[in-house]
């Protein structure tokens, strides 16, 4: 039977709010635990929320960006159910009244072309505490740090085909969320987690099969293997005349297999209902208008403007956008070298090469942006060549300070003089007499074969050095003589 | 209606209580007496009346995101039924 | 000296009849003598007390005294008070000793009152009988056979029986009116938001607004106006300027329209508490008030929105106490099921139990739309039977209690306990100001009568209640032997 998948994600991304939600308690990664617990955030007799001002911005913030509709009213509700990482044994979520509601997402596929996801919504929430399980006598230490911190939850329709297509539409929220300087994007720390919804039917089928949904997964590689292997295992379940139940799974790296999460068995009854503590959140018109006008360019619109005002292919145009931190570096450099095909063929040559051998992020390039920049306009004003280039990158990288330091003390420093190349030439002519007779005797073909063996001794005899057009010219003069 | 034993013992673990030998009887007789009690409400026509959420028809009002709580953890700790390295500890919890 | 109410000792002290040292010593030995018999209070800080009585006098010799230097209140064990035990009259919270204190805590501390200690209610406000409380059932020092009422039963009795001067409470459905009436005693519950709810342990949170059960009309005023004002803490605080609640206590009655709600002197009512309502109308009108009858739709539905809703919103505000963080833990727990379980179930009384269980219910999947979203629109009915009524009039006048306190025998019926507050839960569903003043005896027992007025109106609800009070003397009755 041929099966068809229908993937939707959830993506809960944390808000880079300075504090909590709705506590004034910092939110700063890897403080000592539950020292950034306030008596809000553990939920003390007569404590109450007020919502942070800043998880409104950022979170109008990305419905402007995704094109969504933003109602004038959003309301907070509880959502009930126990938890040791949940205080208040409740967590404060949005459900009738979303902040943001439907938007879209275009992705570009590997063909290279485009699909429209649709966003069913985004709302605003409290991220839990976490539980540690390491052993402390066979018990679980909560550290409450967590608890309380801003999470935007982004809905996706049921609109997504395969694995790869749910990494596009992952990574190109990921960027939009950090474009907007709205989330870190930190996948490590837990800034940005997805939770994967799965089914499968057989082509042709109009309903949708039994779900399950992946909790957590977090790294846009685990996300492909985990909807696989989901996807892999409910075929194989549905074939061997079982189903699927509809349930909460975990995605285990380790073995590549999900499991059901053993907490989630029984299904709860989260008695949702309106937060009495807080009350409707308003949107003013004028408010949206004020915040539009401090969009920064979205990846879509620097694509665009990348392929328009620096002649890059769509490709390259897609690959330097594709964070806004690859953008900036680019553009950064672009501006110093006033090369844009120098720049794009660096920044996605040497030093993506150089990021991905140390698995860096680009915010932890050892070769900066400037230092770069000037490094290329090094080869742009014939000092040094491209291959001498690649070695001084390489020594910025290792530390060794500035291009222009590494050529001075390395002595890389191009020959152009004609007169020094002319006289490099004669003695390397005059070393292969047999090679040059045999070229003045062979055939068009055989002499260009050979013309490269000459470039090679002459490039060689210089130390690379050598400006190879003149080298080139002058060779060419010299042999035809 | 007329709750059960059932009922009451799916309330009961909704909410995390532990009943004791006559509690479902004795929970059943009094939501049976307050459910009567609140019956009423089915009868009135209310068909286009917005849900009143809050009291006073005020808006949510916005705190600037600026830090304004210190760290008293041990304060709150001291509260605490048993604590380690500055965690709260809680039975094995499963994932 | 317990005699006099707040206002003449606030007068008393200025002149310097005595000290507020004094004052305190007095009430402390007083609740020491009478307070085992009667159970008002949960936990004393005669310490603290005194030391906040001296700060008192201190501030007046060098002239910095504020409005209610060195008068000694009592607060409902609701109120979070920082470094003090504040159990909210439940086994769950008796180890919790409070981290910080709530805004009303603070505002009174700011303007130079004492506190004597916490006073005894029904766990969690849970209840309105004065005998769920954890520490024991709070006596009705004038029929011991009856119940005292609640929940702020430690308030009322505290202040009837001269422990208090006067003191502060939480009503969620009329949880100040109902004892403050049963007693003999002014109870306010302001508007909705006018007093912060920080540090005030939630029972059913669009509902609880804290208050005070005083003496008299005038000492309410000066209370109010110590705790009233803007919070930016609570959400749900009002910005609504604060009047001067003192000063406009004396203008007189002509002109004031008052709606006689006549649908609420349904055939619930004790016609004996019926006649001493009226009275209390009649009195007003000769008072140069202009007596209005007026129907306030949906008051039928109060008592089952209120229990719908409020006990929703019970429910999930108890879901934090889970033997985790604070409060009360069960001994070697096998699991976090069993934490759960035993935590709750031995920290919880049966009252507390009920309504955590009854709420769940309401909010469960099959019932919320049935119950839950109907009654909240059966809530924006009654409220807009408020705003129709108060195009007409400018008062709102009701019975409190349709009977007199239940016999102790009777404290467990549930239906009874929730319908006995039929005519208080009406001002908690729509927000509004209420005050219950005495105006009467049935069977020697005092009976209120209320006034209710638009939100925010507290200064006109306190005018009228005071000139009534200069016209009468039902607020000065006291148990005998007190």
């Amino acid at each position: 039977m041929q099966w068809e998948t229908v993937i939707g994600l959830e993506i809960h991304a944390q808000l880079a709010t300075k504090t909590k939600i709705f506590s004034g308690s910092s939110t700063e990664f890897g403080a000592a635990p539950n020292s950034q617990a306030s008596a809000g955030d553990l939920a003390m007799p007569g404590t109450l929320p007020v919502l942070n001002e800043e998880a409104v911005r950022m979170a109008c913030l990305f419905g402007l960006a995704v094109d969504a509709e933003i109602g004038e009213i959003s309301r907070f509700d509880r959502k009930n159910y126990f938890y040791p990482d949940l205080p208040s044994g409740y967590q404060t979520s949005q459900l009738d009244l979303p902040i943001v509601g439907k938007g879209h997402m275009d992705i570009t596929l590997e063909d290279g072309s485009t699909k429209r996801i649709g966003i069913t919504r985004a709302h605003l929430e409290e991220d839990a505490g976490k539980s540690l399980h390491e052993d402390f006598s066979g018990m679980s230490g909560i550290d409450l740090n967590r608890a309380g911190t801003t999470l935007l939850e982004i809905v996706s329709e049921p609109e997504i085909s395969n694995a790869k297509e749910a990494v596009a539409y992952a990574r190109a929220i990921h960027s939009l969320v950090q474009y907007l300087g709205v989330c870190d994007g930190n996948m490590a720390e837990g800034s940005f987690r997805c939770d994967c919804n799965v089914s499968v039917r057989p082509v042709g089928q109009k309903e949708f099969g039994t779900r399950t949904e992946i909790k957590n997964v977090n790294s846009f590689r685990f996300i492909e293997r985990a909807i696989n292997t989901e996807i892999r295992r409910q075929i194989e379940l549905i074939e061997d005349g079982g189903k699927v139940v509809q349930q909460t799974r975990l995605y285990d790296p380790a073995k590549d297999e999900t499991r059901a999460m053993r907490s989630k068995e029984e299904a709860t009854d989260y008695r949702y209902f309106p937060c009495p503590n807080l009350l409707p959140v308003v949107i003013e018109p004028g408010y949206l208008e004020q915040l539009r006008t401090t969009l920064p360019e979205l990846p879509a619109q620097k694509r665009e403007r990348f392929q328009s005002q620096f002649s890059l292919s769509a490709y390259d145009a897609s690959v330097l956008t594709a964070s806004r931190a690859m953008a900036d570096y680019f553009e950064q450099v672009e501006k110093i070298c006033g090369d844009a095909k120098l720049a794009a063929n660096w920044a996605m040559g040497e030093l993506s090469s150089l990021l991905n051998k140390d698995n860096l992020e680009i915010g932890q390039s050892p070769v900066s942006a400037q230092q770069l920049g000037e490094l290329l306009v090094r080869i742009k004003d014939n000092t040094i060549s491209g291959n001498i280039a690649k070695a001084v990158f390489e020594a910025i990288a290792n530390g060794e300070g500035s291009a222009d330091a590494i050529i001075e003390k390395r002595g890389l420093k191009q020959v152009t003089d004609s007169g020094a190349i002319e006289a490099i030439l004669d003695e390397m002519l005059a070393a292969n007499a047999t090679e040059v007779e045999e070229y003045r005797n062979a055939d068009d073909n055989r002499r260009k074969k050979m013309f490269g063996f000459f470039v090679g001794q002459a490039m060689k005899a210089s130390r690379g050095k050598a400006n190879p057009q003149q080298v080139n010219e002058l060779l060419l003069k010299k042999l035809e003589g | 209606m007329a709750f059960t034993s059932t009922d009451v013992q799916t309330l009961a673990r909704l909410t995390q209580i532990r009943l004791d030998n006559d509690g479902p009887d004795r929970l059943a007789s009094n939501l049976d007496q307050l459910t009567a009690l609140t019956e009423c409400i089915s009868g009135v026509a209310t068909n286009g009346i917005e849900p009143l959420v809050s009291p006073l028809d005020m808006t949510q009002r916005l705190r600037a995101d600026v830090v304004s709580e210190p760290n008293q953890r041990e304060l709150y700790q001291s509260l605490a039924p048993a604590t380690e390295n500055g965690l709260y500890l809680v039975p094995k919890v499963l994932d | 000296m317990h005699q006099q109410t707040l206002a003449q000792q606030a007068r008393a002290l200025a002149k310097g009849d005595y000290s507020a040292r004094e004052l305190a010593t007095h009430y402390i030995q007083r609740i020491e003598q009478l307070d085992p018999q009667l159970n008002s209070f949960i936990t004393l800080t005669a310490e603290q007390t005194l030391a906040q009585a001296d700060a008192a006098d201190s501030a007046r010799a060098n002239g910095s005294a504020s409005a209610l230097a060195g008068l000694p209140l009592a607060h409902q064990d609701t109120f979070c008070s920082k470094g003090v035990r504040t159990s909210c009259g439940s086994k769950m919270l008796d180890n919790f000793v409070a981290p910080y204190s709530a805004h009303l805590l603070e505002q009174l501390a700011a303007a130079g009152a004492v506190s004597l200690g916490k006073t005894n209610m029904d766990e969690f406000g849970m209840a309105a009988s004065g005998t769920s409380s954890f520490y024991g059932a709070t006596l009705n020092p004038r029929d011991a056979q009856r119940i005292s009422g609640g929940a702020a039963c430690g308030s009322a009795v505290a202040v009837a029986a001269g422990l208090a001067s006067a003191a502060s409470g939480c009503d969620s459905f009329g949880d100040i009116r109902l004892p403050a009436a049963h007693h003999g005693l002014t109870g306010l519950k302001p508007t909705y938001g006018r007093i912060s709810r920080l540090g005030m342990t939630a029972n059913a949170s669009s509902f609880d607004q804290a208050g005070f059960i005083t003496r008299s009309a005038e000492d309410a005023a000066l209370l109010l106006q110590a705790g009233a004002g803007f919070d930016p803490r609570d959400s749900t605080s009002a910005s609504e300027p604060v009047s001067d609640y003192s000063t406009t206590l004396g203008q007189p009655l002509n002109g004031l329209r008052i709606g006689i709600a006549r649908n609420l002197f349904d055939e619930a009512l004790d016609g004996r508490i019926a006649a001493q309502v009226l009275a209390s109308a009649e009195q007003l009108q000769q008072l140069g008030a202009t007596l209005i009858d007026i129907e306030l739709a949906h008051a039928d539905q109060a008592v089952a929105c209120a229990t719908i809703i409020g006990s929703g919103e019970a429910s999930t505000n108890m879901s934090r106490f889970d033997g985790v963080r604070f409060g009360h833990r069960c001994d070697n727990p096998a699991s976090l099921d069993d934490l759960y379980q035993r935590s709750r179930s031995e920290g919880f009384g049966p009252s507390v139990q009920l309504q955590v269980m009854l709420g769940a219910y309401y909010l469960s999947v099959g019932q919320y739309e049935r119950y839950y979203v109907q009654a909240q629109k059966v809530r924006r009915l009654i409220k807009q039977a408020f705003v129709a009524a108060f195009d007409t009039v400018d008062l709102i006048l009701a019975p409190v209690t349709a009977a007199l306190p239940r016999l102790l025998s009777e404290a467990a019926d549930v239906a009874a306990e929730r319908d006995s507050q039929r005519y208080t839960a009406l001002a908690n569903l729509a927000g509004l100001p209420a005050l219950s003043m005495p105006c009467g005896l049935v069977d020697g027992l005092p009976v209120g009568s209320q006034l209710l007025a638009p939100w925010f109106q507290e200064a006109r609800l306190l005018n009228a209640a005071h000139q009534y009070q200069l016209a009468t003397d039902w607020h000065t009755g006291r148990p005998s032997g007190y």
